[in-house]
């Protein structure tokens, strides 16, 4: 029998980052992210980095780690209150930030995924992050224009993967993992298990292994 | 100024007032309540026909999760560990705020910094240098079919939260419906702030001093039931 080679470990999947790169990371607050894949690039060489993440964990806890070792040059994002080292670096010059709408941020990745450009939001018409977006008026209400985005790679966090790569989540650990899966170039899942082709029901199946390039099995308790 | 209700009284009786508000309205209601005093909503509602829903991805949420039942990757928008409810599911941050914004919630319970005569709110940032979040509250006042705003009637520097028009950077406009203090109720009627509900502690007059923003006084102004 021939090594499956979706299946890889941590550093394997991390060596296929690139300095530079724009690194989506599925979270929400220190819950649902594929913990060793990001503990694996914090302990990298990788610099200039990107990342597309809901928040940024907590200082030098969990995604939090990247910005603590200067590893980051954008945030994309929504929720950073959580880490007060992001104002700071921010403050200082150190990063840019672009703050998203939560719900902007997750229809943006999902259009990326599915091939979508562009779409209009009434969400934040006529406010701060609205501004020098073009605007639409649809049915009487201003709705603001906003780009799908992108990434080079996503490291995402499912419950399961079978051999295939096919993915279920667990409650909300889910958040934007399995948007994220869609929206890069290449896909990494971190699971706790991987079962074989076919032990998964096909009607339960959350993400189907055609978005998920490599597999990596989490290590320890 | 000056609140004339004590402070440990505050939260708690605004949050005991919108909860009347949803209990005696006819359900199915799935409704979103913020992180604080919104949250606070939840101990007080009566009747079984209310679900909650947590943006981060959960429709049917419980109480918060104590002891061995508490899990972080069961967790609510503000990370605090929660449970099921029987019926509750899961879903991706998208299908979340599809439901807020294509008008499925009923209703979302926020707090905010400021409440302007015109229903805009301010509730995101005060720009200090030392915040960088938005989270979900553009999404949630731009899209949920009601908004109620639950916050102290003054802010911590005694000046009047409701104010003529919002200093802060703000988060939706026209989006407030209702918004209850420690002092008074008002709902926005045709976009115009009308004064509904008045506490026990103070006048009219007194509302008035403690409010900028200018308002009319509903012709069946009640007692604030507290």
């Amino acid at each position: 029998m021939t090594a499956n080679p979706k299946i890889c470990s941590a550093r394997q999947a991390v060596a296929l980052i690139h300095p530079g790169d724009r690194l989506m990371v599925g979270s929400f607050g220190n819950s649902g992210y594929p913990e060793q894949l990001v503990n694996a690039v914090a302990d990298s060489d990788l610099k200039d980095l990107t990342i597309i993440s809901n928040d940024l964990g907590s200082p030098n806890v969990g995604l939090g780690r990247f910005l603590t070792n200067r590893q980051v040059r954008a945030l994309i994002g929504n929720y950073y209150n959580w880490n007060p080292e992001v104002a700071e670096a921010y403050n200082a010059g150190r990063i840019q930030v672009t703050l998203v709408p939560q719900g902007t941020f997750a229809e943006a990745i999902r259009a990326a995924g599915v091939g979508i450009p562009a779409f209009f939001t009434p969400t934040a018409a006529g406010t701060d992050l609205a501004r020098g977006k073009e605007t639409r008026d649809f049915d009487g209400r201003r709705h603001v224009m906003e780009r799908a985005i992108h990434a080079d790679v996503a490291l995402v966090k499912a419950l399961k993967a079978d051999a295939l790569g096919n993915l279920v989540y667990f409650k909300t650990a889910r958040n934007f993992n399995p948007l994220m899966a869609m929206a890069a170039r290449l896909t990494v899942a971190e699971v706790d298990e991987i079962v074989p082709v076919g032990a998964l029901d096909p009607e339960c199946i959350v993400t189907p292994h055609i978005f998920v390039n490599k597999i990596v099995l989490r290590e320890g308790p | 100024m000056n609140s004339p209700v004590a402070k440990d009284l505050v939260k708690n009786r605004i949050a005991r007032r919108i909860a009347a508000e949803f209990s005696a309205r006819k359900g199915p209601l799935f409704i979103n309540l913020g992180v604080g005093t919104p949250t606070l909503v939840a101990n007080f509602i009566q009747g079984d026909h209310i679900y909650l829903q947590a943006e981060n991805g959960m429709l049917g949420v419980g109480p918060k999760a104590t002891g061995d039942a508490v899990d972080r990757r069961l967790i609510n928008a503000g990370r605090e560990p929660v449970t099921e409810t029987p019926g509750c599911s899961y879903f991706d941050s998208a299908t979340s705020f599809g439901m807020i914004r294509g008008g499925h919630i009923d209703a979302t319970v926020i707090g905010a910094f400021e409440v302007d005569e015109e229903g805009s709110i301010a509730n995101w940032i005060i720009p200090n240098g030392r915040q960088l979040g938005v989270g979900g509250a553009m999404d949630l006042v731009a899209g949920a079919r009601q908004v109620v705003v639950a916050m102290p009637h003054l802010g911590s520097d005694g000046k009047p939260k409701l104010v003529r028009r919002c200093t802060l950077p703000v988060t939706g406009f026209h989006e407030a419906d209702l918004v209850v203090t420690e002092l008074a109720l008002f709902r926005f009627v045709q976009g115009r702030m009308v004064l509904c509900e008045i506490a026990p502690e103070i006048d009219l007059d007194g509302i008035r001093t403690l409010t900028e923003a200018r308002f009319t006084v509903a012709e069946d102004l009640k007692p604030m039931p507290v």
